[in-house]
């Protein structure tokens, strides 16, 4: 489904390490370990890896530190692995620059789906105009038309707007910062009301059910995560 | 007059030395010459003779001091005589001439003194013991230095040795020794000031007798003298009586308080010789069945000076006398081994008063001859007695009018009934007169209607009519015969109306106390005893009451008042902190800043003291005698009842504590049992998979992958329970919250629990338009994924969990359904409570028992509510609803 990619693990939990080498090697990637912070940072030099998968709790250094010194010269996507972190933190490590994390302990489905979705991009950076299919939902860009189970949805302009940045996402969390800066402009960042009601008009127009969810999955207090495929 | 009532010494010694005729022996000891013997004893002399005493100073050795030669004024000085030595005229003291003048006190000087050789004796304590042994008292003097024991002590240390020296025996037979104390400061400065005579030799032989550190040590060592001497004194009597008599070695002093006056000086000069000489001691107040008791302010003060003692630390008794007090203090003193008794003087009455009244203290002098007695006299002897209360009481000038009116009435009957009865008859209407003034007014006033019915009778009735004068023999005897029987009859009928209004009084005070009692034994805090205590003496004193107890500074604050006040003045405050810290009464009508407003005393004895309960009168009068004693009862009680919620205060503590107890254990078995079950699935599971001799089928290994997968989840689950409720526990856990969607929190925490719930039916039926809720959503999701991993835990397989939600009068509820077996209804409340599991033993699903405390905890912090219901009418199933408080500016669109 993805290209083989190069992939950093940086944890200092030999178990962790080896259970997901296995698995991501199963997928046909190219694993390297580092056991710390330090050795993590020198081994990204080396090998500009495609994506890293951080823990948060190292020995040496800090997991936000080395974030912030990867983010100084690589835009590499990380996924952080973090014992649950509490909701502030989560906000903290995406503004940092992570892309995606996940709380310890995790299911390795998870984990590969989130690191595909954080692959995707290197292949085929999702073109203007392009068309997604997500179950039975048909959504181009090219002419902002929705279509479920081939019948037409109408959208408004913002709602189109919306859902076409949760689902070229697909898989990957939009943080709630990202969809009002995105879809409203940067003046309303704190504008999370707005973005609460047109999700919920967003979920009953595609038959999403909030209950129940299929489509627009929530991460509480932290923003939405579109279904991946 | 005689010497033997004017003198301040107790009537013991007295009584003892006038038996053996020996002169009482008093010295007057110091340190050092100059800190003041012979002033000492010039006054103790002055006050003897301002008594009425025939006082001789034979020889006083004034030195020149004026202020000393000022006392002699005054004085019979005896003549000194003059005697030849080695070519000298040298003067001494004449012995015979003072035994000739026999006076009651003789003052002799320096009693270390050495006589001219060819005197009668060699030393003048010689001389004394002569004057003694005639039966004259003798006041002298002496420094510390010539005691003989002491001598070569005194050499050491000062380098100087005094050969005039005089054995210690004199100093222990002496009936008194008053130590004549100055600072070492100022007996320098004396010496400066050139105020003190230096006797040759001492003066010859150093310089440096008079330095500080000589005067200081010789002034402890006069103290020790004093004070050894007493100690002796003990111990010798304690040896005395070990030997022969019944008693054990520890010996006790029991102080008896049967005189008013000096009752709390008994019990404080008890508690000091209790103290110095390491014994209890007892302190007893004796109830007599003789009718004649004493009077009120007499009983209240007894009264006080019990709870005086037993604050002391006394045991305290009261006994109960069929006969004489002084056999019955005797006899109780030989039960309780006591050793020495302490009594008060009975102070001084008219002889019509003394009449059939005990002299106690005479008695147990006479009576107790194995005990050593000390009887101590009033120190404000001059004051006069207490007011007797029918002096006061019946001065009221409508009683006497009533009385007249009530004689003319009697005397108009009598009129009337003249020509019926004879005349000698007519006095019984008279009598009853006298009766019905009696019981109506009392005493006085029924005395006063006597003598009035006297006169009435005499004038109008009594032949020659009309007229004061008697004729008849028998009328005279009729006369004097009504005069004494209405006297004696008014006396007994106002006695009777006395006694029938104090046992009204009682019986008031005693329905007012059992009141009292019934409601601050009722009090279920400290809080409640204290407003109950402080209502409750204000109605029943009419005064304003305070109780106060230590505040944070230790110093006492009020806590609770009648009329409310939060403080008190300076003056009042620093009253009531006496009274806490001291644990006696202070305040008005005390002994203690008696200028406050207020009086304070303590609640609660000794170190258990609880609280100071304050009164005060609105008109400024103090508290009687009455009351006095009405209050203390319910001081008594008030004290009672905080102790008894201390020690439940202490109880509940206990109780919370093994409280603590019980959870840790819990938790120590949740930890090792509950989070261990799943490891075995775990560990089986894995183990399998990893068995290269276990030949699985696909489905099987997937099985075995899913067991792992799912265990691992729940033991996840379980710690962040744990970890949840530490945070809960601490404090730590603040909600942030923010609008959020019920139905969107089910959906999400369903999502996340998805593979728990996958062998149920999970049913969301929240409205689509349900207003926000205001809440932190990453924990209320938390809860409701704590709720719904129960239901799945009770409900049978296949079975569906149903999730509602619905907002109504400005909350939103949300609801969990499950086809479980329910919950019984006594344990519906309990199961929010920490490691609490429905079921017992191997029943109980694996589990922390923490879910749903943790649920109502989160859901407390928000300040909902959680509860537990039965889902179904035979009370299947269980419904659990959280109540959450919608968010105000919710914006729908």
């Amino acid at each position: 489904m993805t290209l083989p990619a190069r992939i950093l693990i940086i944890d200092d939990e030999a178990p962790i390490r080896r259970f997901l080498r296995v698995a991501l090697e199963a997928e046909g990637h190219h694993v390297t370990e580092a056991a710390s912070g330090r050795a993590g940072i020198e081994a990204a030099v080396m090998i500009t890896p495609e994506a890293v998968i951080l823990d948060l709790g190292l020995p040496d250094i800090d997991g936000f530190e080395v974030l912030a010194r990867l983010r100084d010269w690589s835009q590499v996507p990380v996924l952080v692995l973090s014992v649950r972190a509490s909701e502030g933190d989560k906000v903290a490590l995406l503004d940092a620059g992570a892309q995606d994390y996940m709380t310890k302990p995790f299911s390795i489905g998870e984990l590969l789906a989130r690191l595909r979705g954080l692959l995707r991009d290197r292949a085929t950076a999702t073109p203007q105009g392009a068309v997604l299919h997500v179950a039975d939902l048909t959504i181009d860009a090219a002419t902002r038309s929705v279509l479920k189970a081939g019948s037409a949805i109408h959208l408004t302009r913002k709602e189109f707007d919306l859902l076409w940045l949760l689902a070229s996402n697909a898989g990957r969390l939009v943080t709630q910062g990202m969809a009002l800066e995105q879809v409203w402009g940067p003046a309303h960042l704190e504008d999370s009301q707005y973005l609460r009601v047109f999700i919920r008009q967003l979920r009953a127009k595609i038959g999403d059910d909030a209950g129940n969810p299929k489509f627009i999955f929530t991460e509480a207090g932290v923003g939405y995560r579109f279904a991946s495929g | 007059m005689t010497a033997t009532d004017l003198r301040p010494e107790p009537d013991a010694l007295l009584a003892q030395a006038r038996r053996e005729g020996r002169g009482r022996l008093k010295i007057f000891l110091g340190a050092a010459p100059g800190v003041g013997k012979t002033y000492a004893m010039l006054e103790a002399a002055r006050r003897l003779r301002a008594d009425g005493a025939d006082v001789v100073a034979a020889v006083v050795e004034t030195h020149g001091r004026a202020e000393t030669e000022a006392l002699l004024q005054g004085l019979d000085l005896l003549p000194k005589r003059a005697q030849f030595y080695r070519d000298r005229i040298l003067h001494e003291m004449d012995l015979e001439a003072l035994l000739e003048r026999r006076p009651q006190l003789a003052l002799i000087d320096e009693l270390a003194h050495s006589n001219i050789p060819g005197s009668r004796h060699d030393k003048r304590w010689q001389d004394v013991e002569e004057v003694l042994a005639a039966g004259i008292d003798v006041l002298t003097t002496m420094n510390v230095q010539h005691l003989e024991t002491l001598n070569d002590r005194v050499a050491r240390i000062s380098g100087v040795r005094v050969r005039e020296t005089v054995p210690d025996a004199v100093l222990d037979r002496a009936d008194e020794v008053e130590l004549v104390d100055l600072p070492t400061e100022e007996l320098i400065a004396r010496l400066r000031a050139g105020k003190v005579y230096v006797q040759d030799q001492i003066a010859r032989a150093v310089q440096n007798f008079f330095s500080k550190g000589n005067l200081t040590a010789l002034r402890e060592m006069a103290m020790r003298a004093a004070a050894d001497r007493v100690d002796a004194q003990l111990q010798e009597h304690m040896r005395a009586n070990a030997i022969g008599g019944p008693w054990p070695a520890q010996e006790r002093i029991l102080v008896a308080l049967t005189e008013s006056p000096v009752a709390r000086t008994l019990v404080r000069t008890a508690k000091r010789m209790a103290d110095r000489a390491r014994v209890d001691w007892i302190a007893v107040t004796v109830t007599s069945a003789t009718p004649s008791g004493l009077p009120e302010a007499d009983r209240d003060a007894l009264a006080q000076a019990l709870r005086l003692a037993d604050r002391l630390g006394a045991e305290v008794a009261t006994l109960h006398a069929a006969g004489p007090i002084a056999d019955e203090i005797l006899d109780y003193a030989r039960r309780r081994n006591v050793s020495r008794i302490l009594l008060g003087r009975a102070r001084p009455r008219p002889w019509w008063r003394r009449i059939g009244r005990e002299d106690v203290a005479r008695a147990v002098t006479n009576q107790g001859r194995d005990f050593e007695v000390t009887v101590v006299s009033d120190p404000d002897r001059g004051r006069s007695p207490a007011p007797i209360r029918v002096w006061s009481v019946d001065r009221d000038p409508r009683a006497y009018g009533k009385a007249t009116l009530t004689v003319l009435a009697a005397g108009l009957l009598a009129l009337a009934s003249d020509r019926i009865f004879p005349v000698t008859s007519l006095s019984l209407i008279f009598m009853t007169g006298v009766i019905v003034v009696a019981v109506r007014q009392g005493l006085w006033p029924s005395l006063y209607a006597s003598f009035l019915s006297f006169l009435t009778y005499n004038f109008f009735f009594t032949d020659p009519r009309n007229t004061f004068f008697v004729i008849r023999q028998d009328q005279i005897m009729t006369l004097v015969l009504f005069l004494v029987a209405s006297a004696l009859t008014g006396n007994l009928a106002a006695r009777l109306r006395d006694r029938a209004m104090a046992q009204r009084d009682i019986a008031m005070r005693t329905n007012l106390l059992y009141d009292f009692a019934r409601q601050v034994a009722g009090a279920g805090s400290s809080v409640a005893v204290l407003d109950a205590a402080t209502s409750h003496v204000s109605a029943a004193l009419g005064c304003d009451t305070v109780l106060m107890r230590p505040g944070p500074l230790g110093r006492p604050v009020i806590e609770a008042a009648e009329p409310a006040r939060d403080t008190l003045d300076l003056r009042d405050a620093s009253a009531a902190d006496y009274a806490w810290t001291h644990g006696e009464d202070a305040g008005r009508g005390s002994g203690t800043l008696p200028a406050s407003r207020w009086l304070f005393v303590p609640v609660g004895k000794g170190n258990k003291r609880q609280a100071v309960l304050g009164i005060a009168f609105p008109d400024g009068r103090s508290l009687a005698p009455m009351d006095r004693r009405l209050m203390d009862a319910m001081t008594d009680q008030i004290g009672v009842a905080l102790e008894r919620i201390a020690l439940q205060s202490d109880l509940e503590q206990a109780l919370v504590t093994s409280e603590a107890e019980r959870l840790r254990a819990a938790l120590l078995s949740s930890v090792s049992h509950d989070l261990r079950t799943p490891l075995v699935s775990i560990i089986g599971a894995a183990s399998s998979l990893a068995d290269p001799t276990l030949e699985l089928s696909a489905p099987a290994r997937a099985t075995m992958a899913e067991t792992i997968r799912e265990e691992g989840e729940r033991l996840d689950r379980y710690i962040q329970n744990l970890l949840d409720m530490t945070r809960l526990g601490h404090g730590a856990l603040v909600p942030k919250r923010v609008p959020a969607d019920l139905r969107e929190i089910a959906g999400s925490a369903r999502h996340r629990l998805r593979n728990a719930l996958s062998r149920h039916q999970i049913e969301v039926t929240v409205p689509v338009d349900i207003p926000t809720v205001l809440v932190d959503p990453l924990l209320i999701e938390q809860v409701v994924m704590n709720l719904l991993d129960n239901a799945a835990k009770y409900a049978p397989d296949g079975s569906s969990i149903h999730v509602t939600a619905h907002a109504e009068d400005g909350s939103a509820k949300l609801s969990v359904i499950d086809d479980g077996p329910g919950i019984p209804a006594d344990a519906r409340e309990k199961v929010f409570d920490m490691f609490y599991r429905v079921g017992e033993g191997d029943s109980q699903r694996a589990g922390t028992g923490l879910g749903l405390a943790i649920a109502r905890g989160i859901v407390e912090a928000h300040g909902g509510r959680i509860s537990a219901h039965a889902a179904k009418a035979e009370g299947r199933g269980t419904r659990m609803t959280l109540t959450l408080p919608l968010s105000a500016k919710d914006t729908p669109a």
